[in-house]
């Protein structure tokens, strides 16, 4: 089992070398193209103990700027968490979250709050708030965060919501919303404010396959547009390995393997193998 | 056996002090936020609405139906001493040193308390609060200073209109119904009440307020485990605000007198 560690420093060269030829199959979207390859975030041996089982065990990781990177692994791996210590949502035990080479958990409350600005993030359930319609879910981080007048705010949110299809439902609570919808709303919550970097908690968990193509088309065509950077816990495996350039396998709270997608597909470790090809049999034991 | 019992005890003894320090943290948090701007008016003024406005039918409603039953006992209880005139200083006393405050606590923690702890609580499950802070929102900012400011606003109003109605109540009974003369009433209550009756009803009702919010904003805030833990949270939040609603009555009360 390869060391997260070296593995993803491995990772990252291989991937400054194969990001140019780096096309999203199903959507052809390009590579990213910008000055700086450096990781934006990197998370430097961290751990967590919750309820006192240890949920990450000296994770070390690199998210590469403008790029996709897939978090893959089995369910309660540690992935969620992994991205909720990546925004600052949770502090670690012991370790560092850095983002451009800054501490985020030393921040003060100001300064993280500033941090966070440039996030954008979608929850698994959407985490829209349920007492504001679709239209003013989409506008709550603008009018909260930013001063834009109110013209030019109803032009933007509409705009949006429009790119993601919801044009006709701004007037619709989030209880009346499919499950596909939630997430599409949620989609165009996270890019509203234009961030650096949007991670995403399983965005297409639990729709059918058109929805879920269709969510991650979306996903494709945002980055193509924008170029964030973006970070995205999945199980869909193997329609993900078309769409994301830098993977991180994560397995009883470490990081056991990262790469590029044919890395991860052609991998000799005995799990990263188990968990792409689908098999019950392996070090995995379910039942 | 003695040391087991020993070590439960301990471990319990640990968990209530670190729930208590929490709580504690909790409360500094949210009126250090209150105090600093944003100051979130709308935020404010809609929970006053919530709070205040949707609860005065209620408040209305228990307040005419204690006066009235504080009238009727009063009435037949100062009858075997031959003193019906104190019929109104009893009724406008016993409401607004004490039935008034706790009365209208009562009633706003079982309407607004339970409904605010849900809230929050099915907002933290749902990662609503989460979603706040990944804006760069500071949720005790946004959601939890605003509900308290609007419980100290409201409460004390409220309990204003229980003393009100609940002495008209008294009124009704004792004067219309029970044949006390309306002058001996109402005069045997302007004497007897004074201003420092009313202060330490408001003081009573502005720390039943902070003490209603904080416990039913903290246990929404911590709350976990799904549907059955908000439901958990939110009856919890409810027996924990009206026992310390009644305990903290008797220590200000002793303080006060």
């Amino acid at each position: 089992m390869q060391d997260g560690n070296d593995g993803n420093r491995a990772g990252l060269d291989q991937q400054a070398s194969d990001g140019k030829e780096w096309v999203c199959k199903p959507c052809h979207v390009g590579p990213y193209t910008g000055p700086k390859r450096e990781p934006v975030l990197r998370l430097i041996d961290v751990e967590k103990t919750l309820d006192g089982r240890k949920v990450l065990d000296g994770v070390t990781l690199e998210i590469p700027r403008g790029q996709i990177t897939a978090i893959i692994g089995l369910s309660g791996a540690g992935k969620s968490l992994l991205l909720k210590h990546m925004i600052g949502l949770m502090k670690p035990d012991r370790g560092q979250v850095l983002l451009d080479g800054v501490d985020i958990n030393r921040l003060t409350r100001q300064g993280l709050n500033d941090a966070r600005k440039r996030f954008g993030m979608l929850f698994q359930s959407g985490a829209l708030f349920d007492s504001l319609t679709v239209f003013e879910n989409v506008a709550f981080p603008l009018r909260e965060k930013t001063s834009t007048p109110e013209g030019e705010l109803r032009e933007k949110v509409r705009g949006i919501l429009r790119k993601v299809g919801l044009e006709k439902a701004v007037e619709k609570f989030p209880d009346e919303l499919s499950g596909g919808m939630v997430r599409r709303v949620a989609l165009a919550r996270a890019v509203v404010m234009d961030p650096e970097i949007i991670l995403f908690d399983e965005p297409t968990t639990g729709l059918d396959p058109i929805i879920r193509n269709s969510i991650l088309n979306l996903i494709c065509r945002t980055y193509h547009e924008h170029h964030f950077t973006m970070v995205m816990i999945s199980h869909d495996l193997p329609d993900i390995f078309q769409r994301c350039q830098h993977f991180a396998v994560v397995h009883d709270g470490r990081v056991v393997e990262v790469g590029t997608s044919e890395e991860i597909q052609h991998s000799v470790d005995p799990f990263v193998r188990q968990l792409v090809d689908g098999d019950i049999a392996g070090p995995v034991q379910l039942m | 056996m003695v040391l087991s019992i020993a070590d439960a005890l301990g471990s319990r003894a640990i968990r209530a002090t670190r729930s208590l320090g929490k709580m504690g943290m909790f409360l500094g948090a949210s009126l250090a936020r209150a105090a600093v701007p944003p100051y979130r008016v709308r935020n404010i003024v809609k929970q006053v609405h919530f709070v205040g406005v949707k609860s005065v039918f209620v408040i209305v409603l228990t307040a005419a139906f204690t006066g009235m039953v504080l009238a009727l006992q009063g009435f037949y209880t100062l009858r075997k001493f031959g003193s019906e005139g104190l019929l109104g200083s009893a009724v406008a006393l016993s409401l607004i040193r004490e039935l008034g405050p706790v009365l209208s606590a009562l009633m706003v923690t079982g309407r607004a308390g339970s409904a605010l702890t849900a809230e929050i609580g099915i907002m933290r499950i749902g990662e609503q609060i989460d979603s706040l802070e990944t804006m760069g929102i500071d949720p005790m900012q946004f959601l939890v200073a605003p509900r308290i400011l609007g419980f100290l606003l409201s409460v004390p109003l409220l309990t204003a209109i229980f003393d009100v109605i609940g002495i008209y109540g008294g009124y009704l009974v004792g004067v219309k119904l029970l044949g006390v003369n309306a002058g001996v009433f109402l005069g045997q209550m302007e004497a007897s009440v004074v201003l420092g009756d009313v202060t330490n009803g408001i003081w009573k009702s502005l720390a039943f307020a902070l003490l209603i919010a904080w416990v039913c904003t903290f246990k929404g805030y911590f709350a976990r485990h799904g549907a059955e833990g908000v439901s958990r949270a939110t009856t919890s939040a409810v027996v924990v605000s009206s026992v310390l609603v009644l305990v903290c009555d008797y220590f200000i009360t002793s303080v006060l007198l």
